[in-house]
C-alpha cells in the first residue's frame, strides 16, 4: 500500500517537474520575479551559509592537522581542506542548509498560498500559478545554490587558514602552494556541477511539496517536514551518483 | 515582511557579486590555473626516454625557482621518445643553450617537476629551440631492481 503510494508520488513529482520546466520561459520574460526569488533563496541564506562555512573550515583545519601530523605531512593541509571543501562539503553541506533554510520557506509559502486560496484566485484570473509562483522559485534556487556553495568553500578555506596557519603553525606559503599545485580546475567544476544539480533537485522538491500540500495548517506543516526529509536524502543520493560519474 | 524594492535589488546584487567573486577566487587562487595565464612565454622542447609521472602544468624550475610550466607531453614514434614542451616565462630569456634538463620528484611522494641546470655557453635558447642534454625521470622501481640485482651479484661473487 505504502509502496504503491510512494511510486505514485514519484510519478506525480516527475510530471510536475516536467510541467514546471516547460513553464520556465517566464523567468526570462519577467526577470523581476526571478530576482525576488534569488533574494529569497540566496541572499537570505547567505549569513547561515557563511557562518557554517567558517566553522566547517575550522573543524577541517583542526581534524586535518591532527590527521596529517601523524604522517608528518602537515604542509598538505591546504590540499586536503581545499579538495574536501570544493568537491564534497561545500556543495553537500550548503545544500542541506539550503533545504532547511530556503526549501522549507518555499514549501510553506506556497502551501499557505494554497491554504488561503490565493492559487485558486490566480487560476480564476487566468494567471497560471505554476508559471507565476513555481518557475521563478525553482530557478531562484538553481542560481543561488552554486553561488552559496562557492561562498561556503571560500569561507571554509579562510577558517582552515585561521586554524592551520595562525593557530597550528603550518607555513602559509606551503599551505597555499601545495593547494595550488594539486587542486585542478576540474575539482572546482565538479563542485559547481554538483551544486547546480542540488539546486535543481531542491527547487523541484520544495515547489512540488508546496503545491501538493493539504490546504490546512497540519498539511502545510507536514509538507514542510517532507521537503526537508526528501531533500536531504535526494542530496546525498545525487551526491553519490555524481561523484561516481565524475571521479 | 518583504523589504522595499530597492533593498531587495541591492541585497540580491551584493549576493550575486559575492557569489561570482567566490567562484573567481576558487578558480584563480585555489587551483594552479591562474598562475600560467598572466605572462607571455616561449617554448622549449626536450626529448626524454622516460617522463615518469610528469604531468601537463607541472612547474619548470631553475635553481629551485619556478620559471615556467610544462605545456604538453606527447610520444614521438619515430624517435621512440617522449617530447615535452616547456613554456618558459619571457623574463627568463638568458638560458645558455648548453643547459641540461632533468625530471625530478618533489619530496618522497610529491609530484614530478622539470629542473633546468644552467650551462656556460654564451648563446642563449630562443623560442622553439630543443634542449639537447636531457636526463629522464628516476623511476623508483628501476632503482630498486638495479640495487637488488647488484646485491645479488655481489653475493654470488663472494665465496
Amino acid at each position: 500500500m505504502n509502496i504503491t503510494l510512494g511510486i505514485r508520488r514519484v510519478g506525480q513529482w516527475s510530471l510536475f517537474s516536467v510541467a514546471l520546466l516547460a513553464r520556465s520561459a517566464v523567468v526570462l520574460k519577467r526577470p523581476r520575479l526571478l530576482i525576488e526569488q534569488i533574494y529569497n533563496c540566496g541572499a537570505r541564506s547567505l549569513i547561515i551559509v557563511m557562518l557554517s562555512g567558517l566553522f566547517v573550515g575550522m573543524v577541517l583545519g583542526l581534524q586535518g592537522y591532527d590527521l596529517l601530523r601523524r604522517f608528518g605531512s602537515t604542509e598538505s593541509l591546504g590540499t586536503a581542506v581545499a579538495l574536501g571543501l570544493l568537491r564534497e562539503l561545500g556543495p553537500v553541506v550548503t545544500a542541506l542548509l539550503f533545504a532547511g533554510r530556503a526549501g522549507t520557506a518555499l514549501t510553506s509559502e506556497i502551501g499557505l498560498m494554497a491554504a488561503t486560496d490565493q492559487l485558486v484566485a490566480m487560476d480564476m484570473m487566468a494567471v497560471d500559478p505554476l508559471r507565476r509562483v513555481g518557475a521563478p522559485r525553482l530557478w531562484g534556487s538553481v542560481i543561488a545554490m552554486p553561488l552559496l556553495a562557492a561562498v561556503f568553500a571560500v569561507l571554509g578555506l579562510t577558517g582552515a587558514h585561521v586554524i592551520g596557519v595562525s593557530l597550528m603553525g603550518v607555513d602559509a606559503g606551503q599551505f597555499w602552494s601545495q593547494m595550488r599545485a594539486s587542486v585542478e580546475l576540474k575539482d572546482v567544476v565538479e563542485g559547481i556541477v554538483k551544486s547546480i544539480l542540488f539546486g535543481t533537485a531542491l527547487g523541484l522538491i520544495a515547489v512540488f511539496e508546496g503545491f501538493q500540500s493539504e490546504p490546512t495548517p497540519e498539511g502545510v506543516g507536514q509538507a514542510t517536514t517532507r521537503t526537508v526529509v526528501v531533500s536531504s536524502i535526494a542530496v546525498l543520493a545525487i551526491d553519490y551518483l555524481v561523484t561516481a560519474v565524475l571521479l | 515582511m518583504m523589504k522595499s524594492r530597492q533593498a531587495v535589488e541591492w541585497t540580491t546584487g551584493l549576493f550575486v557579486v559575492l557569489g561570482f567573486a567566490a567562484i573567481f577566487f576558487l578558480v584563480t587562487q585555489v587551483t594552479g590555473q591562474g598562475l600560467k595565464v598572466n605572462q607571455s612565454t616561449y617554448s622549449l622542447t626536450a626529448l626524454f626516454d622516460n617522463v615518469g609521472g610528469l604531468k601537463v602544468g607541472a612547474p619548470v624550475s631553475m635553481s629551485g625557482v619556478t620559471v615556467g610550466r610544462v605545456q604538453s607531453i606527447r610520444y614521438d614514434q619515430k624517435r621512440a621518445k617522449a617530447v615535452v614542451v616547456l613554456a618558459v616565462d619571457q623574463q627568463f630569456n638568458q638560458i645558455p643553450n648548453d643547459s641540461d634538463v632533468a625530471i625530478y620528484t618533489a619530496g618522497l611522494l610529491g609530484g614530478n617537476y622539470v629542473g633546468i641546470t644552467a650551462g656556460a655557453s654564451d648563446v642563449v635558447f630562443k623560442n622553439n629551440d630543443q634542449i639537447e642534454l636531457t636526463q629522464s625521470a628516476i623511476v623508483l622501481e628501476n632503482l630498486i631492481s638495479k640495487f637488488l640485482f647488484e646485491k645479488a651479484k655481489d653475493g654470488t661473487a663472494k665465496p
